[in-house]
């Protein structure tokens, strides 16, 4: 089993929906979020094009947060989900200079904290809560390993990219585009 | 090709947080441990070799600087981190892929055998200290460590000498382990961690120095790792141009961004070239007073760390 996202970016609006249901889902600290919306502009005058992104942990394969941790509070549980353990991590910020995708932050009661997937969640087979709130549908979350999952048949028939694949980390966040 | 590219979701305050976790006490450990590794490695190495009365200060006199760094390193590391109750949980394991790790387990080691040094040479390097520290006489148990570390100095010289290098070495692959700081992401951080740490080391030796042959001799070793660090320099800097989009920008950084000044005129210039001619210039037979090439290559490497601290934390990944 492989867990992955697949977030459509022609049907996002960047409503922030996704921030503040993980907000409230996982009682994050005031002025933190472990997802957020990217809005990128590329282009040459007049011909801009916008790419609204709701960005998050991408669960790497080759996770180098995961490498550089020193006391394995950084670690992969089964369906390759990247989790930290509060109360093995030192709060070194190894794993923080390590992530490209900046998806982690500093926890007021000193830990690293970032998404997870909503692991608790998924234990009683409920769907992360960003997933589970998005108006417009544009997020999916399945099993990758199964063929036949909703997330296989996305990005058997889409066309899609993922971020940052030149920093080697095999990201499992897709992006439709 | 895109020729414009504006990323505005990160910028926004409160919901991109903050990525410079790391702040001066990293960049203070990082000078430190060079200086501690450098002095130990130059204490263990002419111990070996049998130099330790032809170089006193290097063996004996410069052991009162190894401890103290490394004592106030580790202090300035758990300052450093935001869950400091935890930090036994670095030594519940060993993690083969970190560097933190290795640099945890690395100083757990050194820095008792930094103090065991000292200890067996406090007597004879500061005599006028001993007469004071009465207690000493009384306890019998600091008597017997005592005799035993004079024993195994060799041993504990055979120790250290590997376990310096990996402590210098350290501290620049602590930082090039991180790909997604591109500024660090080189191989030769490293040995130009290494060589800079040396360098202090050597420096520090000469100032504690009083006896002109042994100024001489690592106003020497002073030059060659100089020069030896400049090449290193060169080629992190030839690597940054050779690599990706993201070093290209980073390097940026150093070559006429914001650090520019500081890397070339403090660590460059005031840090190797100028204490590198001054020492050339005394090697030819002029009288220089040493303490000044000296101080600029221990006051470079701090910089250095700084520099290299600050502006790595500025790169990253941009998608």
């Amino acid at each position: 089993m492989r867990y992955a996202m697949v977030i459509d970016t022609l049907k996002c609006v960047g409503c922030s929906d996704c921030v503040v249901a993980c907000q409230t889902e996982n009682n994050v600290p005031h002025g933190f979020c472990r997802d957020w919306i990217t809005e990128a502009v590329s282009g040459t005058y007049p011909n801009l094009e916008l790419e609204l992104r709701s960005e998050r942990c991408n669960h790497c394969d080759t996770a180098p947060c995961v490498r550089c941790c020193p006391t394995g509070a950084s670690h992969v549980v089964e369906g390759g989900i990247v989790l930290v353990t509060a109360d093995e991590c030192i709060g070194c910020g190894a794993c923080i200079q390590s992530c490209p995708y900046d998806a982690r932050y500093q926890h007021p009661d000193g830990h690293v904290d970032k998404c997870t997937f909503c692991h608790h969640r998924l234990e009683k087979g409920q769907l992360p809560a960003c997933v589970s709130v998005c108006p417009t549908k544009c997020m999916y979350f399945g099993d990758v390993d199964n063929p036949n999952s909703e997330v296989s048949n996305l990005l058997k028939n889409r066309k899609y990219k993922t971020l940052a694949p030149e920093a080697g980390t095999n990201p499992h966040v897709f992006y439709l585009i | 090709m895109q020729e414009e590219l504006f990323t505005s979701g990160r910028n926004i305050p409160n919901i991109d947080p903050s990525l410079e976790v790391w702040h001066w006490p990293i960049a203070l450990y990082l000078f430190l441990g060079g200086l501690a590794a450098g002095i130990l490695f130059f204490a263990a190495l002419f111990y070996v070799l049998g130099k330790d009365k032809e170089y006193p200060a290097a063996v004996k006199k410069a052991s009162i600087i190894p401890p103290i760094a490394l004592s106030i390193g580790l202090l300035a590391l758990v300052y450093d981190l935001t869950h400091p109750l935890y930090t036994w949980q670095l030594y519940t394991s060993f993690r083969i892929e970190s560097p933190m790790s290795w640099g945890a387990w690395v100083l757990m080691i050194v820095t008792p055998l930094s103090f065991l040094w000292l200890f067996g040479y406090y007597r004879e390097a500061y005599a006028g200290v001993e007469s004071k520290l009465k207690l000493f006489k009384r306890l019998r148990f600091l008597n017997n460590l005592e005799r035993f570390v004079i024993a195994n100095r060799r041993n504990i010289a055979y120790v250290l000498i590997p376990l310096a290098l990996v402590l210098g070495v350290y501290t620049g692959i602590l930082l090039s382990a991180f790909n997604a700081r591109p500024l660090w992401n080189n191989a030769i951080l490293g040995p130009l961690f290494l060589t800079s740490g040396l360098s202090t080391g050597a420096a520090a030796i000469i100032l504690l120095s009083k006896n002109v042959k042994e100024k001489h001799l690592f106003g020497k070793i002073d030059l060659g790792l100089i020069i030896i660090e400049l090449a290193l320099i060169a080629h992190m800097i030839m690597g940054y141009y050779a690599g990706s989009q993201v070093q290209l920008e980073a390097v940026q950084l150093l070559v006429g961004g914001e650090f520019t000044l500081m890397f070339f005129g403090f660590v460059v210039l005031l840090g190797l070239l100028v204490p590198a001619t001054l020492e050339l210039i005394e090697l030819v037979g002029y009288r220089v007073p040493v303490i000044v090439p000296a101080i600029l290559v221990i006051i470079g490497g701090l910089v250095f760390r700084f520099v290299m601290i600050e502006a790595g934390q500025l790169t990253r990944y941009l998608y």
